[in-house]
């Protein structure tokens, strides 16, 4: 049976699509059939940090405007054969997406794929709204920053109240994925620290994502962090995450950069 | 003395941060839309219990849910009435 996972957290900027790339990436490693779906129509960005950019030829407003078929929107990673992206359209604006229409493609989608993971526009608004609709569970990104941590805390409750299982009376399975952490200055009492987070939102961790150079490398050569650099932290933490998600227990971490002796070195000489 | 009190200002932003959020949090929950129903509710059905009594002004009734940290909530209820006196009574005793 397919899970259909919403990667949302109301503000922009977090690492929605970072996260996105990385978990289904990490996902379909462990060979699983995984599709990223866009949903952030006029803005799309999935796509180029994939690296698929230049390959996309019909997006999700083809397939629910019936103009092309789903297998024809669908690109196949060239790094992974069991990932797939959806991207979202980037002419049209948000009111081309129809309920009745992402509701048939997340029925296609659920028929084809293991997980389906939907990458949630910023904001509360419709493209936010649809992209959670369907889903049956949800990873809140968070960065230790108030207003982050406040517009989760407003999407936790549009999670618990907006989305189709909400409204059947089910649970809706939510997780918290904090992303940009310095352990550094979260314990030298200058960022919230994970237990701060934790508390106000009360909802289960899924990961701790460590703020790391190799993000943004990852993202210019378009290649999700767990693909380009999987043995960097920030991907240890997303391959964490990824196996927490597949219903693993493991103790959660904030992963560290490995060191070689010559980094380490250097970095003494420079300091 | 100032020194040390800067000291430890800065170094306690993330107390600050939690704090903050913890207020401002549980007030935005407690006006999120199923409870705002219920507030409009008891508004309703209590005023019209006080005015069988007496005269109330509906601008005068102040209804708050506290949404407290450690599982309890407050409910908060002002109204101004007017001096008690048999004036203001519109009882039907008459």
């Amino acid at each position: 049976m397919a899970k259909v996972l919403v990667v949302t957290s109301g503000k922009g900027g977090v690492g929605k699509t970072t996260s996105t790339a990385a978990l289904g990436a990490a996902l379909a490693q462990t060979g699983q059939n995984v599709a990223v779906v866009d949903f952030d129509v006029g803005l799309r960005n999935l796509d180029l940090v994939m690296g698929a950019e230049r390959r996309v030829v019909f997006d999700l407003i083809n397939v629910i405007q019936g103009d092309a078929k789903l297998a024809q929107a669908l690109i196949r990673d060239k790094r992974c054969e069991t990932l797939s992206i959806l991207p979202a359209s980037q002419t049209r604006d948000k009111d081309a997406l129809t309920a009745e229409g992402v509701e048939r493609v997340m029925g296609e989608l659920r028929e084809k794929f293991d997980w389906v993971l939907c990458d949630s526009p910023a904001g509360i608004e419709r493209g936010a709204q649809l992209a959670m609709y369907h889903a049956d569970l949800a990873v809140v990104v968070t960065n230790p920053e108030v207003s982050s941590v406040r517009d989760s805390d407003r999407i936790i409750g549009m999670l618990d109240s907006t989305t189709e299982r909400a409204k059947r009376g089910e649970k809706m399975e939510k997780h918290l994925l904090v992303t940009r952490y310095d352990p550094a200055r979260a314990s030298k009492g200058e960022m919230l620290s994970t237990e701060d987070v934790l508390e106000i939102l009360s909802i289960p961790l899924l990961g701790i994502v460590p703020e790391s150079e190799e993000v943004l490398r990852s993202s210019n050569v378009g290649s999700p962090v767990t693909l380009a650099h999987p043995d960097s932290a920030p991907a240890r933490a997303y391959f964490d995450s990824a196996r927490r998600l597949m219903g693993e227990k493991l103790d959660i971490s904030v992963p560290v950069e490995r060191k070689g002796l010559l980094d380490w070195l250097f970095k003494k000489r420079v300091a | 003395m100032s020194f040390l009190a800067n000291f430890f200002a800065k170094r306690n932003t993330s107390a600050v941060a939690r704090d903050r959020l913890q207020i401002l949090l549980a007030h935005e929950r407690s006006s999120g839309s199923g409870e705002s129903d219920l507030i409009a509710k008891l508004h309703r059905e209590i005023l019209e219990v006080i005015k069988r009594h007496v005269a109330v002004d509906q601008d005068k009734v102040q209804i708050k849910l506290d949404g407290g940290t450690d599982g309890r909530s407050m409910l908060e209820i002002d109204i101004e009435v007017p001096r008690l006196d048999s004036h203001t009574e519109v009882g039907h005793s008459a």
